[in-house]
């Protein structure tokens, strides 16, 4: 089969692969007919993420077709069309009876190699590096789904694969985001981050009741996305000082719970994100947090900072004495994918969102290596690239 | 292959003089032991009071009690090897979300052993409380050896030691407490082992790893996976075994 392979930092190429085998009894094997590049794909893209190895297969956003059933999965048959959250999770161990899906104990077969970096090892995650477990990703033509008896989710046909498609992660990861800001009437929810998770957010932040919401970008095509599909008030960062914008349109107060849809490789015009660049590339630092900085130093007292952008390493500058300062509550983590998939579900069954106005490319899997450095260099306008293997 | 190996390079095959201090540590850890468990006043905390006083034998003469010392020394070679600190020490724990009684269930059938530990081939069960224990070695080699099951109480505790006569001398126990309520287990693993000398001796010392509690941490990672996810996780298969159907 064909797949999108990484051979190094700004190197990918779509290549001959075997195709993927039951191996244990709850897999599945998925015939993918539809797959997305994600943000957090473009941190592997641009060399940030430890232990990819050459030819790993790339992709988290993918749904498709069941192809084939290991022996011990009684929930899904051949022909059932279903879409794949991107943790990996067992369903049955501590974490998953909580709900904490995307912390699950069981699923990380590379579990002693994250331990050695933060205790304590998180779900895995489809094609996403070494120390999320080496699970080959969804930018192929097929792939092997493990635990599939909790993960995928079944989608009705009278839904377009685009629209349920962004169930994989970023509509799940916007809405969580937007949902640990805990939104109370009246509330103003600002957004760090107009890409695909920023959307999703400001987005998933009106359904939760927010009274405003406030997006933050510089891209034009973005911002317009946010205020056009979005209806959100937008600033642009390269023309205002955000802190002091965000300041006069609260009446002084700060928006109540600022979400940080950014990560690591934020980019910024002001002294801290130039010293980012500097000690980022000269290796002295592993992310850039410009965004998470600004985010504490605009929220309110009491406010929430949420953070669905991702961040790998050991954060410099870090304002914690900020946070603590105001008392804020900062909510982060990987998305608890499956706690939210039939509720999504519904709400696009109903009407309520329909998630593919994200999408401004649709390409086939060839075009893989091109469209991974048109999204990183926001060439022509692109905001999300949806792929078609088949 | 049954090799006989003798513990001779890291034992001094006479019978270890047991100084002041070791003697006076004895004392102390067992009255320790012996006051934490009566104060318990429970079934558990009388036992583990029992369990120390030959460890006061000891502090106190220098020897252990004869009934243990016929114990230890019809195997000899285990107690030698064994005695005080030497060998290998290893406890790792973990948390399980099944009830005691199926955790005790699975690991007392000792062949599920090598569903979970990596480094075992098969363990056949003897009867009588024996079993043979085949282990793979680097570079495919196999260690063997026999052990018998010193100490069994349901849902409580197995504790093993290796017999005379095999390629490793080792004795563990493996404890089993509820946690979380009764709806987890905590399974504690005591492991101490010594691989004889000569060839087999860096074979043995290198299929445990150079992190010995690391490789038994990973063996109760997959046992965990194994009764809670009810599959062991695995990215990929074998290399050289993923070429598939062509598609």
């Amino acid at each position: 089969m064909k797949a999108a392979c990484y051979y190094g930092k700004e190197d990918i190429r779509v290549e001959r692969v075997p195709d993927p085998q039951i191996l244990n009894p709850r897999d599945a094997i998925v015939k993918v007919t539809s797959t997305a590049i994600c943000g957090s794909d473009l941190h592997i893209y641009d060399g940030y993420i430890p232990t990819m190895e050459r030819g790993d297969i790339l992709g988290h956003e993918f749904m498709g077709e069941v192809v084939e059933v290991g022996r011990g999965n009684e929930r899904l048959k051949v022909g059932d069309r279903v879409v794949v959250p991107f943790t990996i999770a067992c369903g049955h161990c501590f974490f998953c009876h909580k709900q904490l899906w995307s912390l699950c104990d069981n699923s990380n077969p590379n579990a002693w190699l994250a331990e050695k970096m933060a205790g304590y090892s998180g779900s895995a995650l489809f094609g996403y590096s070494h120390i999320y477990g080496g699970y080959p990703g969804g930018q192929a033509e097929y792939a092997r789904v493990p635990f599939s008896d909790v993960g995928p989710i079944k989608v009705p046909e009278s839904l377009s694969d685009e629209q349920v498609l962004f169930l994989s992660d970023i509509f799940p990861t916007g809405y969580m985001a937007a949902e640990n800001c805990d939104i109370q009437p009246g509330d103003t929810v600002a957004v760090w981050g107009c890409g695909p998770v920023g959307q999703f957010a400001i987005k998933s932040a009106w359904l939760l009741g927010a009274e405003r919401v406030i997006a933050i970008d510089r891209f034009p095509e973005r911002l317009a996305m946010a205020h056009s599909q979005g209806k959100a008030e937008v600033l642009n960062y390269e023309e205002v000082d955000v802190t002091e914008a965000l300041r006069a349109m609260t009446g002084g107060q700060g928006p109540d719970s600022c979400i940080d849809a950014v990560g690591l490789e934020a980019h910024g015009t002001t002294l801290d994100a130039w010293y980012d660049r500097v000690k980022t590339s000269l290796y002295m630092a592993t992310d850039r947090p410009h965004a998470l900085r600004q985010a504490i130093a605009a929220c309110r007292k009491g406010g929430t900072v949420s953070i669905p952008g991702v961040y790998g390493g050991w954060l410099d500058k870090f304002p914690l004495g900020a946070a603590f300062a105001k008392g804020l509550t900062l909510k982060m983590g990987q998305t608890h994918m499956h706690r939210y998939l039939p509720l999504l579900l519904g709400r696009i069954e109903r009407g309520e969102i329909d998630p593919s106005f994200v999408i401004t490319h649709r390409v086939s899997l060839d075009d893989a290596p091109e469209m991974y450095r048109t999204f990183r260099d926001k060439q022509d306008d692109c905001i999300k690239v949806v792929m078609k293997p088949h | 292959m049954h090799t006989t190996a003798y513990p001779s390079d890291f034992d001094q095959t006479s019978e270890p003089s047991v100084d002041q201090l070791q003697r006076w540590g004895a004392l102390a850890a067992a009255a320790a032991v012996i006051g934490y468990g009566v104060s318990r006043r429970s079934l558990p905390g009388l036992l583990m009071a029992a369990g120390a006083v030959p460890l006061a034998y000891r502090g106190a003469t220098g020897r252990w009690p004869a009934a243990c010392e016929a114990l230890l020394s019809s195997s000899g070679d285990t107690r030698e090897a064994l005695s005080g600190p030497r060998g290998i020490n290893v406890k790792e724990s973990v948390r399980l979300e099944c009830p005691v009684d199926e955790v005790y269930r699975f690991w007392s059938r000792l062949e599920n052993l090598p569903t979970f530990m990596k480094n075992l081939v098969v363990v056949t069960d003897l009867g009588g409380g024996r079993s043979h224990w085949v282990a793979r070695g680097p570079g495919g080699v196999r260690v063997e050896w026999d052990a018998e099951i010193i100490n069994e109480i349901q849902n409580k505790v197995l504790a093993w030691k290796s017999l005379p006569g095999g390629d490793v001398v080792s004795a563990g126990s493996v404890t089993f407490e509820p946690a979380r309520g009764d709806s987890g287990t905590q399974l504690t693993v005591t492991l101490q082992y010594q691989p004889p000398a000569g060839k087999f001796g860096k074979l043995v010392a290198q299929a445990f790893g150079s992190e010995p509690s690391q490789t038994i941490r990973e063996d109760l990672r997959r046992l965990k996976q194994l009764l809670e996810a009810g599959e062991i996780a695995k990215a990929a298969g074998a290399p050289g075994t993923s070429a598939g159907a062509g598609r």
